[in-house]
């Protein structure tokens, strides 16, 4: 492969020493260094509320390979942004189920809310400048996995659930004056690049962000149903014995 | 008699504070992997196979035969990985799990590595489950603190490390070798197999990968046996099955039973369709499973009884559409889904869905006519069979069973248009 020289102009002067030794913990935890990429991209991303050409010349400075190595694979993902995103990171599942119920309008009414001048914000758009407290970006996503609570919609990854078009319109409103409405289920709201910090597997000091809710009436229902009607699965006897080594072929 | 729930994955959901080890070890956590220690790695894999248990991500495969092709003594690293990608439309059980008792997972993580004989295990978490992360990571710091994970197990010799790596937004990496080259950093895109993950998966070495509910189920068959595995669900798909109960039902929501359980029976528990208004479609086991109708409502959801009324089991994610639901406008919509998420690397995928989409799009604008029914199935059929992965098949169910079931429907959109062509004539 040939090695074309990189420029040499990208500053990555934004990326401390705290990053550096963070990506090189990351390198430490795999077998081979390049696995440490995704999350190296998400890194990243917790610094600069994006992946920037900066961003990818210093992955690709840690981990010994070409810009457009990492360019390639930064580019493959929808999590790694191009632009820089907001504040916060609104994303809607417009996903066939909860389109039906609902989801194709809520993502209409935050187009229109967060647009300007009569034209409603466009996909990965960001209301605001970017970064800036009450700014927010929006998308649309695919499903996300919680079409029991749908419409779903998520705020740096976090789950705001049976959603409404008002109930959004008030969430995002809240947003963009600064408030932290509590999500329905995760961690108390932080903002896009902590989110992804953690995306990145640094979690130090964020302990108690483990207790944030998780269990919807409609997660535990069916084990609600069982424990009200005293249904269960078969009961286990006691030392139950391996079978016997297979004689070797 | 089987009681109608069978709550065993799911039981511990109910408990407080149900995703800390405190509470897993006071439910009998950690109590099958101390007994699996003890007991030879092969003795585990054939109680696995004598379970009959077979891969809960879709595919149904065996998973004792699974781990049984990793070669042993060829002198190469093995690694255990956990597909835990969940993104199939309409799909929601894994990440509840993980939240609720990540414990259980990591328990089958360690009994699986040790009967494979893997010193590494990695779980590729969907990016978008930050909270089922965060849960997960920390089980995992619990159990190293614990002396489940590490050096030297529980005093047996073995050793483990395991790794919770979020995926960054990609329903193709959920295809077992794609998710492979994309925890080793590469564009998750499907390989050519053979070779199969067991002789070649990560980093080239004999690699099995699972889904995150057959792996939590593997503690249960420790504990359980094989014989208590299958006095749940049917002969050739035993044990018990999440099935994800979601759309116009009045009560949606995760139902644990024995496979084999048909719609009718989950409806009657989550208390009929929303607002009494009829089921018209719904799937089986996410959008790439061949859609059902209300005829099919008492097939028996496993993995034979769905294959046999020409669908799929896939992920049990039953999603439910009442009357009101436009079929031709629901398969646009995961068209639109495919289209985005195909990776590009094989031609019938990559154009194929493309074209698709701008056909269906066209119909449900009311600017389609007959004749385009008969090339979106054209085009699906130079996708089935002749694409990379299964993300090309997946992408045609819906199509091909939307017409099958429901071709008025789309003729109904362009009556108008053939009217106008005829007319101009």
């Amino acid at each position: 492969m040939t090695q074309t020289s990189e420029p040499s102009t990208v500053d990555l002067s934004v990326f401390g020493e705290d990053t550096v030794a963070r990506a090189q913990q990351l390198i430490s935890r795999y077998p081979l260094s390049r696995s440490a990429l995704l999350p190296m991209l998400h890194l990243v991303q917790s610094v600069e509320g994006h992946v920037s050409q900066a961003g990818i010349a210093f992955c690709a400075g840690q981990l010994d390979l070409t810009n457009a190595e990492v360019s390639a694979v930064a580019t493959f993902y929808t999590m790694y942004k191009r632009r820089p995103c907001g504040e916060h990171l609104v994303s809607v599942c417009t996903n066939t189920l909860c389109a039906a119920l609902g989801g194709d309008a809520i993502f209409a009414k935050l187009r229109e809310h967060l647009g300007s001048e009569g034209k409603p914000l466009g996909q990965e758009e960001t209301s605001g400048e970017p970064g800036t407290p009450g700014s927010i970006t929006l998308e649309h996503a695919e499903c996300l996995a919680a079409c029991d609570l749908g419409p779903v919609l998520q705020v740096n990854y976090e789950f705001y659930d049976n959603q409404t078009p008002d109930k959004a319109l008030e969430l995002v409103t809240a947003l963009q004056a600064g408030e932290k409405p509590a999500p329905t289920r995760g961690a108390p709201l932080t903002d896009f690049r902590q989110a992804e910090l953690q995306l990145a597997g640094f979690f130090e000091g964020r302990e108690s962000d483990l207790d944030g809710p998780s269990a919807a009436a409609e997660t535990v229902r069916g084990a609600r149903i069982a424990a009200d009607n005293g249904w269960t699965a078969p009961s286990m006897s006691d030392d139950v014995a391996f079978p016997p080594l297979p004689e070797k072929k | 008699m089987v009681d109608n729930l069978t709550p065993v994955l799911t039981k511990r959901w109910l408990s407080p504070r149900s995703w800390t080890l405190k509470t897993y070890e006071q439910l009998e956590g950690y109590t099958a992997l101390r007994k699996a220690l003890g007991a030879h790695p092969d003795q585990i894999i054939q109680q696995c196979k004598d379970s009959g248990l077979r891969g809960r991500g879709g595919a149904g495969f065996p998973t004792g035969m699974k781990w049984g092709f990793i070669p042993q003594g060829d002198g190469k690293p093995h690694y255990l990985v956990i597909n835990a990608d969940e993104g199939e439309p309409g799909t929601c059980k894994d990440i509840p799990l993980m939240m609720a008792d990540p414990h259980s997972l990591i328990e089958g993580v360690i009994i699986t590595s040790y009967a494979i004989r893997a010193n590494f295990a990695a779980i590729y978490v969907r990016g978008e489950a930050l909270h089922c992360i965060r849960r997960l990571n920390g089980a995992v710091q619990e159990a190293y603190a614990a002396g489940y994970l590490g050096k030297n197990i529980l005093g047996s010799g073995f050793d483990l490390d395991v790794v919770v790596h979020a995926g960054a937004g990609a329903y193709i990496c959920g295809e077992e070798t794609a998710l492979l080259d994309s925890l080793e950093g590469k564009r998750g895109q499907p390989r050519l197999k053979p070779p199969f993950p067991a002789t070649a998966g990560l980093y080239a070495s004999p690699t099995v990968v699972n889904n995150v509910e057959t792996i939590a189920s593997v503690p249960f068959i420790v504990n359980g046996g094989s014989d208590w595995f299958r006095t749940m669900g049917r002969e050739r798909s035993p044990g018990p099955k999440i099935y994800s109960l979601s759309g116009h039902v009045t009560r949606p929501g995760q139902y644990e039973a024995p496979m084999g359980t048909t719609l009718r029976e989950l409806l009657e528990l989550a208390g009929g369709m929303k607002d009494g208004i009829p089921l018209k479609f719904w799937t089986p086991g996410g959008s790439s499973t061949p859609l059902f109708t209300a005829d099919h409502l008492d097939v028996p959801l496993d993995f034979e009884g769905a294959a046999e009324a020409g669908s799929m089991l896939g992920t049990t994610a039953l999603q439910l559409f009442n009357e009101t639901v436009s079929v031709p406008w629901a398969v646009m919509k995961w068209t639109e889904f495919y289209k985005h998420e195909s990776c590009g690397k094989c031609t019938p995928c990559r154009e194929g869905t493309y074209w698709l989409v701008q056909i269906l799009q066209r119909m449900v604008a009311g600017n389609g006519t007959a004749s385009d029914i008969d090339t979106l199935l054209d085009v699906c059929d130079n996708i089935l069979g002749r694409s990379f992965c299964a993300l090309g098949d997946g992408a045609v169910s819906p199509i091909t069973s939307g017409i099958k079931y429901f071709k008025d429907e789309f003729l109904a959109l362009c009556d108008k248009n053939s009217a106008v062509l005829a007319g101009a004539h």
